[in-house]
């Protein structure tokens, strides 16, 4: 205690241009609490309202009110509004209990969602797998490189209102994707109107905006293995496979298992690619597309809420199933 | 034909050093086409997409997707675009929005990482809990209540809404901004408040100047994610006037649903600027996304 405050008071007085040396003077452990504990600052002299114990709330006001507002209180007025019938507008609400859940799960048309949500599911498999690809082939060198992740990243850069149409006209009747596949010999598709067809276009179209976000993680984590480890493999024989079987899987293994746990997450919560393209309609209406159309189509805003809360359950239950199958991965990066 | 006759000869012993340069031409091939056709993928529907917005009305009655155009200087479509789409504006708007978020999330955040990392004080792990477990809501779920509360607090269809939106559900750049203070010596602190330096001259001359790597890679970030967001624009400032680059842009599809060259137009135009700017800060956008998703 007495450390600090000489630490603190003298040095100023004395000789004022003493900028670091009255800390290097003090003892290692001596200067290290002082800055974590305020009975300091009194010695300071010009320290008035650096060392009260508000001081450190004055900071998190605004950060805590937007979190509040913006985060926590929406959460917890969504579990209210679930429980209600509430339209949105009307100053009445009823409580109703566990409906909205039952009516959720009962209805196949509100549930079918879910199945939408597999399609993109399927689809982050592939875009996953195609990045663990590309990340590995522009590891290593490879002609170009730069050029081709580059390609392959832009994707993701672009406006998602943009993407949604380039690839209406990618796939409308006669469009370029039906051009191109002319060249092959192969006969055109109703992409988006075969309502077998749609969601598998729709996704695709996810693997084609997102695997560049996946590829330029990877190849920063496999940048990041020393190589002495190739080495090490190159000298035991080991043939690419094996090399990444060995030594690539293992050091990114936390980035991939983040990167398939925002793929389960992004599964459920897909919105912008088929609201702009399809509007949900021909079986392609996800569960986002559907909470909004309840809450601010139909004004079902207790019904909207509960499925939301479902929503929210699952994704926080991913992440827990994740960190308890993986726990304490730290990625080491940078 | 020598060479497609050397992997039987090879295969009996176990040998990958004789192998490989048979095998390995053809592992070459295989890589390079995997990675032209890859390529192709990204690149095909973009550019069908710029060629289509250099033709003219007439021009699309006939020809497949992928025809050229006559006139490669055509950009009439892209006036037509530009003024009836209110490009302009929506770039202002966007502008606008994009400014006030960046700068209000570089200090939001360095605000939180400064008075969490350098002060102790009550409550800091129900601090810390509350931005932790945020961080794992993903703002689609609770639209439907945030509504009603833009729409309490009064800044509903205006341009303040994305704003606060952006600035306070942003939870990846305070850990950014906590990841980087983190490296800053606390000895820099001490040596400025033994000069007498208060804590905002601190957080103000000390940290922030320091901090400046963090807030380049959340202003890339935060500001690649605005450019592009249409959910919240689109929820939230459903004024015509109101229109963002995304929700203009959007906005196309009903008076020109069977006009794909000025569509085309209109997109090409809102992907030339990411295209600039990705060309541009490459090396940034990888870096900053990097910390970004690893946090």
């Amino acid at each position: 205690m007495s450390a600090p405050r000489t630490a603190g008071r003298t040095p100023p007085a004395r000789k004022p241009p003493a900028g670091t040396s009255p800390a290097s003077a003090v003892p290692p452990d001596a200067a290290r609490s002082p800055a974590e504990n305020r009975p300091r600052r009194p010695g300071s002299r010009r320290g008035k309202g650096g060392a009260r114990w508000f001081t450190p709330w004055l900071y998190l006001l605004a950060p805590l009110a937007l979190l509040v507002v913006f985060t926590w209180l929406p959460v917890v007025d969504m579990f209210g509004y679930s429980f209600t019938d509430w339209d949105g507008i009307s100053p009445v609400r009823n409580w109703v209990g566990l409906s909205n859940y039952s009516d959720l799960f009962t209805r196949p048309q509100l549930f079918q969602v879910f199945w939408v949500s597999l399609f993109y599911l399927g689809a982050s498999v592939v875009q996953i797998c195609a990045a663990l690809y590309f990340a590995t082939v522009l590891s290593f060198n490879t002609r170009l490189r730069n050029l081709f992740k580059g390609v392959l990243f832009f994707p993701y850069l672009i406006n998602g209102v943009a993407v949604g149409f380039v690839f209406l006209y990618f796939f409308q009747p006669g469009g370029t994707l039906d051009t191109v596949l002319g060249w092959f010999g192969a006969g055109p598709h109703l992409w988006l109107s075969d309502p077998h067809l749609v969601n598998t276009s729709l996704a695709g179209v996810s693997v084609w905006r997102f695997m560049g976000v996946n590829l330029v993680l990877f190849i920063g984590a496999i940048q990041s293995i020393p190589p002495q480890l190739y080495e090490a493999a190159a000298l035991d024989g080991a043939s690419r496979w094996q090399q990444f079987r060995y030594v690539i899987a293992p050091s990114i293994r936390p980035i991939i298992s983040l990167s398939v746990i925002l793929a389960i997450s992004g599964s459920l919560s897909v919105f912008e690619i088929p609201f702009i393209m399809t509007g949900g309609s021909n079986n392609s209406e996800t569960f986002v597309i559907q909470t909004i159309k309840l809450a601010f189509n139909f004004n079902k805003t207790g019904l909207a809420s509960a499925a939301a809360v479902v929503l929210l359950a699952i994704v926080l239950l991913v992440t827990w199933v994740q960190r308890l199958l993986f726990p304490d991965e730290r990625v080491e990066q940078s | 034909m020598t060479a497609l006759d050397a992997p039987a000869v090879a295969r009996a012993p176990r040998s990958p050093g004789r192998a490989a340069p048979v095998r390995g031409r053809v592992a070459v091939f295989l890589k390079y086409l995997s990675l032209v056709l890859a390529s192709a993928v990204v690149l095909v529907p973009l550019a069908a997409v710029l060629l289509t917005s250099l033709r003219t009305s007439k021009e699309m009655a006939g020809g497949g997707a992928l025809a050229a155009p006559d006139n490669w200087l055509n950009f009439h479509n892209y006036a037509i675009a530009f003024t009836d789409g209110h490009m302009l504006r929506a770039l202002w708007n966007t502008t606008f929005i994009l400014f006030f978020s960046v700068l209000g999330t570089v200090l939001i955040g360095s605000m939180t990482a400064y008075a969490i990392d350098r002060f102790h004080f009550r409550f800091k792990k129900l601090v810390m809990t509350l931005f932790l477990v945020a961080s794992l809501v993903p703002s689609v779920t609770t639209q439907v209540a945030t509504y009603q509360i833009v729409n309490n607090l009064g800044v509903m269809d205006t341009r303040w809404a994305p704003v606060m939106l952006y600035m306070g559900t942003d939870i990846v750049s305070i850990y950014i901004f906590l990841q980087f203070i983190r490296s800053i010596p606390v000895s820099l602190d001490e040596a400025a408040r033994i000069d007498g330096a208060n804590s905002f001259t601190i957080y103000w001359r000390i940290i922030m100047p320091l901090l400046r790597p963090a807030a380049a890679t959340v202003v890339i970030i935060k500001g690649v994610a605005i450019y592009n967001d249409f959910y919240i624009p689109f929820l939230y400032m459903p004024d015509d006037s109101l229109g963002t680059i995304s929700t203009s842009l959007f906005r196309f599809k009903g008076p020109y649903g069977a006009h794909w060259e000025v569509i085309s137009a209109g997109a090409a135009l809102v992907i030339i600027p990411s295209l600039v700017v990705f060309l541009a800060l490459q090396r940034f956008i990888y870096n900053g996304l990097a910390s970004g998703a690893t946090k």
